[in-house]
């Protein structure tokens, strides 16, 4: 008995100091994060909000400006017609996405043999970085090397080679179409794991009731797939409103600072004309602007489907 | 269906399979007017020559690895050690600490890139290594801290209560019992931290302003640019193969970690 008793009893004498010490422990497990994130996320952030006020040159002395920078934003036809164009980029370029992503979903999801290895391929582009695709599709679309103009040469859709990069409306659909080949994987396989949550219990009953295959893709599958489609457009439209990578190494920007995107615009500003409180107040200005965007997209597409 | 997806898988790998076929052209053919389908003859001539920008491709894989490398090992430590503690202790604003590291998720990096900036300056870690994945460490933490939180969330506490009954000490725990078991979380937040830290872009091209000091996508932008002089295509599709081969050989080793990842996120977030 005594053997029993003496554990239990040793342990509730050392409770209040062992869930304190507990509480400590757990404490400093967290610390090192914590104070990461508070010296290179938070402090940034409030920098962020503090510099906007002023005007901050890269070397010598800030001045306060109040709500000046701001005032400049909203009478910057730049400002907006960057944010415009990041906005064309990004209704031109998430329908693809989607409509792709949601056939190579439908692709993958199928239960054939050795679908799989489909899967991974769509898949590889999402791995490679986005500055190292646009460079490579400089090359593809380049008129003199770039095999996409010698192979439409060859089957003779085009009588000379089109200068993709150089024209906006050209670069457009150039930059689309690359979009699209390195980041429709990735919409793929959230919508795809929101197709093996639907239970199959759902289709077959359908199947017996006489449904066909695109009234069960229409009915049953897409309201199913609300929230999976609410996730992953947040996610891309967010990704495409942040657009750098590919105008500023495809079309620099060019031609006429036509294809400048909102962040390329405070990247000009911070980094080539070292206006940085005005970069700072265009960062709070944008990142105000994709706070809305997101509660929208979520309220559009809220889902209160249970199964 | 078999043969829509063969179609696809080609036009998917087409890009990629063309630009290694183009590194591996002679120089002359891989800039040839118009360019050739299939090489006529296999040499490394372009490697060579891409050997020859800046201070040698060897010194930009070396960049490149090496913040891939500290951002792996930094991210990988400070998000088990916080993921153990948001899994298993309580303690005074816990789920505040938690959504407070989670909030980097929402902010995009872009907007925080100018303070940051001169943060580096400030502390002489701009143009250096350290200073860059320490910027890739703070916007891989959001994910690698819910990683790991989830990762310990599902390890039965029966293994801990027999652990400290054996007399485990809480650091031991750790150590010596929850790593073994966390194995699969932590691959998965080490895949990511490498991958984005190996293929950013605007961060680099922003912090690392010295040539020597250049990550392997800010090489490539400068070859391409034409600061080297006229643009060598091959070189520059051997600097593109040289770049995303490692992610694509990780990915095809790696897969399953790397779609944990993205699954664990479209479920719970």
């Amino acid at each position: 008995m005594a053997a029993v008793f003496t554990p239990t009893k040793a342990a509730r004498r050392g409770m209040g100091t062992l869930s304190q010490r507990r509480m400590v422990a757990g404490f400093l497990f967290v610390l090192p994060a914590v104070l990461f994130t508070v010296a290179m996320f938070i402090f940034p952030l409030l920098m962020t909000g503090w510099m906007s006020l002023h005007n901050w040159p890269l070397l010598g002395q800030a001045t306060f400006l109040g709500i000046q920078n701001y005032v400049a934003m909203v009478q910057d036809s730049q400002f907006w017609a960057s944010l415009w164009f990041t906005t064309q980029y990004t209704l031109l370029v998430t329908p693809p996405i989607f409509i792709l992503a949601f056939l190579l979903a439908l692709l993958v999801n199928s239960a054939l043999r050795g679908i799989g290895i489909f899967r991974t391929i769509y898949f590889i582009p999402v791995v490679i970085g986005l500055g190292t695709s646009s460079l490579l599709w400089v090359w593809l679309l380049n008129d003199r090397v770039g095999i996409l103009n010698g192979i439409l040469l060859d089957l003779g859709w085009i009588q000379q080679p089109v200068i993709w990069l150089v024209d906006k409306n050209l670069a457009m659909t150039a930059i689309v179409v690359s979009i699209v080949w390195k980041t429709v994987g990735f919409s793929m396989i959230l919508l795809l794991a929101g197709m093996q949550a639907v239970p199959d219990e759902l289709y077959q009953a359908a199947e017996v009731d006489g449904a066909s295959y695109w009234q069960r893709l229409w009915y049953i599958l897409l309201p199913l797939l609300r929230s999976t489609f609410a996730l992953a457009l947040v996610l891309s439209v967010i990704g495409s409103y942040l657009a750098f990578d590919q105008f500023y190494i495809m079309t620099r920007g060019g031609p006429q600072n036509q294809t400048i995107t909102a962040v390329y615009w405070i990247f000009n500003n911070s980094f080539t004309y070292y206006k940085l409180g005005y970069g700072a107040a265009l960062s709070i200005g944008l990142l105000v602007i994709l706070g809305l965007l997101s509660v929208l997209q979520l309220r559009v597409l809220r889902d209160d489907t249970t199964y | 269906m078999y043969v829509v997806g063969i179609v696809l898988a080609v036009l998917f790998l087409f890009p990629i399979f063309w630009s290694t076929l183009t590194s591996l052209k002679s120089p002359a053919e891989a800039s040839a007017v118009p360019p050739t389908y299939l090489p006529s003859v296999l040499t490394f001539e372009n490697y060579v020559k891409l050997n020859q920008y800046g201070a040698g491709i060897a010194r930009y894989i070396f960049n490149s690895a090496g913040v891939a490398l500290i951002t792996v090992l930094g991210t990988v430590v400070l998000s088990t050690l916080a993921g153990y503690g948001f899994s298993r202790f309580r303690f005074p604003a816990s789920n505040l600490l938690f959504l407070m590291l989670l909030a980097a998720l929402m902010i995009p990096f872009q907007s925080i890139l100018t303070p940051l900036f001169l943060l580096m300056s400030a502390v002489k870690l701009q143009n250096s290594l350290i200073g860059l994945a320490l910027v890739y460490i703070t916007f891989q933490l959001p994910f690698g801290v819910f990683m790991m939180r989830n990762t310990f969330d599902v390890v039965p506490r029966e293994i801990e209560e027999a652990a400290l009954l054996d007399g485990c000490s809480t650091w031991q725990m750790l150590t010596r019992v929850m790593l073994v078991l966390v194995r699969p979380g932590i691959i998965t937040v080490a895949v990511y931290a490498f991958l984005n830290s190996w293929n950013e872009f605007l961060a680099a091209l922003i912090l690392m302003t010295q040539e020597v000091n250049f990550t392997l996508p800010i090489l490539l932008t400068s070859v391409r640019s034409g600061y080297y002089g006229a643009i060598d295509w091959g070189a520059l599709q051997a600097g593109i193969t040289v770049t995303i081969l490692p992610c694509i050989v990780l990915f095809l080793f790696l897969q399953r970690y790397y779609m944990q990842g993205l699954m664990g996120g479209a479920v719970k977030g």
